[in-house]
Order: structure tokens, then C-alpha cells, then sequence
């Protein structure tokens, strides 16, 4: 082990710089932050991931985010193990019937102020699974979306260009009140 | 013990299935075959259902003969395989919600995909309005001194799929863990119906999307089979090189994320790099990471070029040059290794018994790869080991892993060394008639089945078999007289889909 953690001082880090933001997502923030008056985060956010019914493409790239290429967690962004602890719900998959109701309720569990994003593109409108007597369809018909950020499954720099987005116009949103 | 070809005499035989053979019985041979599931001469591969009829694909366990077994039943009701044959207990279940075809004297007539949330019931049958109430689930009972219960999920702690599990534990011990699931149900089997071959393709690769690449694979081949269809060299070729590079992927994660739940971050982040890279070689090489939509019937959708070809030569060079030190650094770390070794024990009689693919079946004793026996092309011309453990722990499933990169490792070389030339695809003419088609696909996780019928250019009936029906209920044995803190290892090295079961 002593080896393997000597090496890491000659090899250099692997952590890639910060992509540029993603200008959808952006306006698409832009839009959703002027409803109310948000508090102030500082720059970090703390996320809960709920599956809603993905085929978990969409979980192995987030996953990803916190390999040592991306690092999510230099952002302050970090991936939480309970609604209460959350400022983000990120919600993947078309939403099931079967897990309806554990969205709703993870969702009112979660404090407010409190952003959602939909995740990948059955998140959207239930992707190739809409229609199905078993799918409600997107994230939006159950709990509001403040972001979408598209992809089958969003590669992870797809997702930071969409989270930083996220913390840009939160952290702007902050400093004019 | 009588062979397959036996009750083959006895049956109709179905002249438009293939490449196995389907058999028409009667109520008594059916129970015959359950008989053998029992004793163990056979195994079971699947077990789904029609709206009247309901088939069972079994396979010989000394022959790797494969055969499915199929009974009408007009009354809408069938002699229970579950009750001779535990591991049918979930696929009955499922049978009963889905189609309302019940199994006679089945042990358990609980619901299993049925939440009693999709308004109707029997989907994929004549339907019937749901029930006006839901009645709460019975979980089973375990009866005792100071027994507590900790209910967990749906929504797990951390970026996993949901399922609901109920732990019994006395003190710190599991006495019972019973799992439900269900809550990923999307209906895919409903969408298959009447779809175009294309758009069957297309679901069958988010069925599960860690085995995205062996789904499109299964599908792909049945569909092929259906229509004796004969693809391309290259193509044939090149499958096997995406199946080996989801395998050393999904491998590679999986190693590393067990460690981390031992409290071991260091390995996670070096096999995450691994992982990582040969992601983007995928996604220089096919244009997806997951190589998603790649395989499609008749072919592949996307060549490889020299760029590609290079870039995933340079990942498996550096996984290659990498690895040993992960290796020996999981081999050497005793408080790694204090967690893994003799964790969650799953014995060999039951990996034989529920016919578990993949690591689960062979870190017990369960010598069964599909890419073995009954085997399928480009595998036959490729060297390659299939590693066996006995242990059946946490430790024993870490090390078929670590051996199976090495193994995928030269196998997606070789193929890379051998890659032939010429046409990539062949179009997928509509045939008229029924046409029915059946695949076996050792996905990372274990054999992926489908099963299909084909009319006329659409999807008459498709089923899709994950390999985590035979591993999610082992789980349920392995943790029992674990303690609670050791579930979420056990899990991992498990790694069950929630999305392929739940389907």
C-alpha cells in the first residue's frame, strides 16, 4: 500500500479543470430561480439521489462524478444519504407508479429552499417508457423540476456543467439580495 | 435419468423455434419436468408466462442441452414448478400479477410486481380493474426474544437502486432479511408488444443499464435466431469485443465499490480510474461510454475505426500494467480482508439448486458460463479460463472478479488481434408467420435469457430474463447470521439488478 500511495506524489493529479457552463442550463436556472427568493448557500450543495424507476445508467454516471477525472466534491458539491440533509433532489428514471409515492414523500422530506433536477431523458417525459401502465411518466408530474439536464445517460461532465450552473446562479441569486 | 430428448418424444414439438427446441406438453409431463428441476438433473433458466399459456426453459446440467417447455393452460391455471422447485416461487408470483394465471398449491400467493399502483390488473392479459384497497404486505414473520425489525428503503442512503428490505435481527444479528421489490416495474414486457424489432432493440438496452451491452447482445441473437438470420463476421467479432469491455467495466467498479463498503476508499479510487478509462476508450471507439444502441439485430450500428481500436488497446495496456498492485493490495490488506473472508457464505448446493450465473454461482462451486456451454460464436475460436471458487464469501466473489478482468483482458486482445474484415450488418427483413427465438448471454452479472416471438416484422411476445432472479433470494441466505453493519458488503458483492428483476 505504501507504494501504491508513494506513487500518487510522482504521478500528478488526474483531476481534469471545471467545464465551461452548459448555456441551457443556465437560462433554464435563470428562469427557475426569479420564482423565489432563494437563502444564501455559499457555493456548495448538498445533493440526495432518488431513483424513481432508472434502468441505473443514469446512477453508474453519477457514480462517476466522484472518480478522481471529475472529483465533484473540490466544488463543495457532495452526495448526501438523507432528504433532510439536502439543498438538491436529483431524480432519475421515468417515474414509476410503484415508486410514486416514495418520491413525493422523500420530496416533502426534504427542507426548504429545495431544487430538483431530472436527471437524464426519462426524467423528462418518461423517454421510451412513457405510455406504459406502469410509468407515471416525467420527474415534473409528481414534484416541480427547476433543471433538466438531458442525456441517455448524461456523460458526468453533462452533469457538473449542470450542477455548477446550478451553483453560479444560486451563489449571483445570493449575493444581489 | 431420462434425457431432454425423452420428453421431446412425448411432446408437440414447435417447428418455428429455435436454435433450441419448444415443446407443447400436457399437465402431467409439466409436472414431470418440475420433478427434474427438484432433483437437480435439470436447471432452471426461466419461467414466464401468455395470456393461457406458460413456458419453462430448463437446461441439462451434464449435456447443456437447452430446451423450453411450454403448457397450455385455458382454465387459467397451472401445476405450481415452485412447489417441488423453490427458485420458481418469484417467477410464479410474477406470472400471477402480470397474466392472472395461477399456479395450483403455489407456497407463496403474495403479490410480487403488483404494488396494487398501476390501476389495473393483469396487465399484459384481459384486464381488470384494480383492487378498490391495498392491503399492507405480509412480510414473514420470525418469532423470538428481543427480535427487532429495521426496515430499509425504498430510497436507499446511498446512489443505488430502490427495493425494500426487512431485516429481523436479534442484537446485531440478522436472523431473517426479506427483500421486495418491484418498484422499478416500468412494463417493459407491455411495451414489447407489437413494437418494431428496432424499438425492441432499443428497450431490451434499458432493460438494466449496467448490462446495457449483454441485453442489445440477447436480444439481438433471439431476434436473429427467430429469423435465421446469419450475421456478418466483423460483427459477430466485435460483439464479443463490447461484451468483454461492459464485463471489465462493470468489474472493475464493482471491485472497488466493495472495498469502499469494507471502509477501503483507497481501492475504490484506483479501480474507479480504471473503470473511467475504459469508459472513454468505449466512448472514442463506439460514441456511447456504456455503448448503448451499439449492437442492433442484423449487426452492429457503429464501426470500429483505427482511432477507436487504439484507444482501447492503450486502456487494456494500462489496466494491464495497473492491476497487479490492486491486486496484491487487496491480497495484502488484513483489514480488508478480515471483512470479506468468510462474509455472507451462500453454499454450493444452493447456487446449484437456483441455478445463479455469474460470480455469484461460481465463487460457489457453479462451473456454468454461457459462454462455455451452451456457448455461442466468436467464443468457441477464443482461449479463455472460467475461474471457480468454492468459499461461496464476500472474498471468494471479489477474487472471480479479479480473475475475470484478467480474463476479459485477453479476450478482448484477442479479438482485436483477430478481427476480421468485411460487412458489418445484414437488413432485418419482415417474415411473415410466428417465429420464435431464444438467446443465452453471459452479461457481467450472469446469463441474460430472452425469449421471443416475432410476426410479421413486430414484437408478438418478448421476455427478458435478468440473472438476478436466481441471485436476489441467495442474498436472503447469505446474510442470515451475519451481522446488520456487514449487509451493504454482502449486497455489493452481490450486486443484484433492481431494474432487470423489477423489468
Amino acid at each position: 500500500m505504501r507504494k501504491l500511495l508513494f506513487q500518487s506524489f510522482f504521478r500528478g493529479p488526474l483531476t481534469e479543470p471545471a467545464p465551461a457552463l452548459d448555456e441551457t442550463a443556465v437560462e433554464e436556472l435563470a428562469a427557475a430561480l426569479k420564482r423565489a427568493a432563494r437563502r444564501r448557500l455559499g457555493r456548495s450543495l448538498s445533493i440526495r439521489e432518488i431513483d424513481a424507476g432508472s434502468c441505473n445508467g443514469c446512477e453508474l454516471e453519477i457514480h462517476a462524478l466522484s472518480n478522481a477525472y471529475y472529483d465533484v466534491e473540490r466544488f463543495g458539491i457532495r452526495f448526501v444519504a438523507s432528504p433532510r440533509h439536502a439543498d438538491v433532489l436529483m431524480v432519475t428514471g421515468p417515474v414509476t407508479k410503484n415508486m410514486r409515492d416514495a418520491l413525493e414523500r422523500t420530496y416533502h422530506a426534504t427542507p426548504d429552499p429545495k431544487w430538483v433536477i431530472a436527471l437524464g431523458d426519462c426524467a423528462r417525459d418518461g423517454g421510451c417508457f412513457a405510455g406504459s401502465y406502469a410509468v407515471v411518466g416525467g420527474v415534473s408530474q409528481v414534484v416541480p423540476v427547476d433543471l433538466h439536464i438531458p442525456g441517455c445517460p448524461p456523460p458526468p461532465v453533462t452533469i457538473l456543467q449542470g450542477l455548477l450552473a446550478l451553483l453560479d446562479r444560486t451563489a449571483k441569486t445570493a449575493a444581489s439580495t | 435419468m431420462p434425457s431432454l430428448i425423452d420428453l421431446m418424444l412425448e411432446g408437440r414439438k414447435i417447428r418455428q423455434h429455435s436454435p433450441w427446441p419448444r415443446i407443447v406438453v400436457d399437465a402431467h409431463l409439466w409436472k414431470y419436468a418440475a420433478g427434474e428441476l427438484a432433483q437437480g438433473g435439470w436447471s432452471l433458466l426461466g419461467l414466464w408466462g401468455e395470456p393461457t399459456t406458460v413456458h419453462m426453459a430448463v437446461i441439462d446440467r451434464d449435456t447443456a442441452e437447452v430446451a423450453v417447455i411450454s403448457l397450455d393452460c385455458p382454465s387459467r391455471v397451472y401445476p405450481s414448478v415452485s412447489q417441488h422447485h423453490p427458485p420458481a416461487i418469484r417467477l410464479e408470483r410474477t406470472i400471477n400479477d402480470l397474466f392472472g394465471l395461477t399456479a395450483e398449491d403455489l407456497p407463496d400467493a403474495r403479490p410480487w410486481l403488483d404494488h396494487n399502483r398501476w390501476g389495473v390488473r393483469f396487465p399484459l392479459s384481459d384486464r381488470i380493474d384494480a383492487l378498490s384497497t391495498t392491503a399492507p404486505y405480509r412480510f414473514l414473520a420470525a418469532e423470538g426474544d428481543g427480535m427487532h425489525q429495521i426496515a430499509v428503503g425504498p430510497v436507499h442512503a446511498g446512489i443505488i437502486e430502490p427495493g425494500h428490505f426487512r431485516f429481523t435481527a436479534s442484537g446485531e444479528t440478522v436472523v431473517r432479511l426479506e427483500q421486495r421489490l418491484g418498484y422499478t416495474h416500468k412494463g417493459i414486457e407491455g411495451l414489447m408488444r407489437g413494437a418494431s424489432v428496432e424499438r425492441g432493440a432499443e428497450l431490451a438496452g434499458r432493460v438494466s443499464g449496467d448490462s446495457t451491452v449483454a441485453y442489445a447482445y440477447a436480444f439481438s441473437r433471439a431476434a436473429e435466431a427467430a429469423l435465421q438470420l446469419a450475421v456478418p463476421a466483423r460483427a459477430v467479432w466485435l460483439r464479443a469485443l463490447l461484451a468483454e469491455l461492459e464485463r471489465l467495466a462493470n468489474h472493475l467498479g464493482d471491485i472497488g465499490a466493495i472495498c469502499n463498503d469494507a471502509s477501503f476508499g483507497l481501492m475504490q479510487a484506483h479501480c474507479n480510474v480504471l473503470r473511467e478509462d475504459v469508459l472513454r476508450a468505449s466512448n472514442i471507439a463506439f460514441g456511447h461510454r456504456l455503448m448503448r444502441d451499439v449492437i442492433v439485430p442484423g449487426g452492429l450500428g457503429r464501426d470500429l475505426d483505427e482511432k477507436g481500436r487504439a484507444s482501447i488497446r492503450a486502456a487494456l495496456d494500462n489496466i494491464h500494467i495497473r492491476f497487479p498492485a490492486l491486486i496484491e493490495l487487496y491480497d495484502n490488506t488484513a483489514s480488508l480482508q478480515d471483512r470479506t473472508v468468510g462474509t455472507g457464505i451462500v453454499t454450493s448446493a444452493l447456487a446449484r439448486q437456483y441455478a445463479a450465473g455469474g460470480y455469484v454461482g461460481r465463487a460457489s462451486g457453479r462451473t456454468f458460463d454461457a459462454r462455455r456451454a451452451p456457448g455461442y460464436a466468436p467464443y468457441h475460436d477464443l482461449r479463455f479460463e472460467v475461474p471457480v471458487l468454492d468459499e461461496g464469501d464476500v472474498n471468494a466473489r471479489v477474487w472471480i472478479r479479479i480473475r475475470e478482468v484478467e480474463q476479459s483482458l485477453s479476450l478482448a486482445n484477442q479479438v482485436l488481434d483477430r478481427l476480421p474484415g468485411g460487412p458489418l450488418r445484414v437488413p432485418v427483413a419482415a417474415e411473415a408467420g410466428p417465429r420464435e427465438g431464444m438467446a443465452l448471454v453471459e452479461g457481467f452479472r450472469g446469463d441474460v435469457m430472452v425469449w421471443l416471438r416475432l410476426d410479421g416484422g413486430r414484437i408478438d411476445r418478448c421476455h427478458l430474463r435478468d440473472p438476478s432472479w436466481f441471485q436476489w433470494p441467495l442474498l436472503e441466505a447469505a446474510i442470515e447470521d451475519n451481522i446488520v453493519a456487514d449487509f451493504p458488503l454482502c449486497n455489493k458483492s452481490f450486486n443484484c439488478s433492481y431494474s432487470g428483476q423489477d423489468l
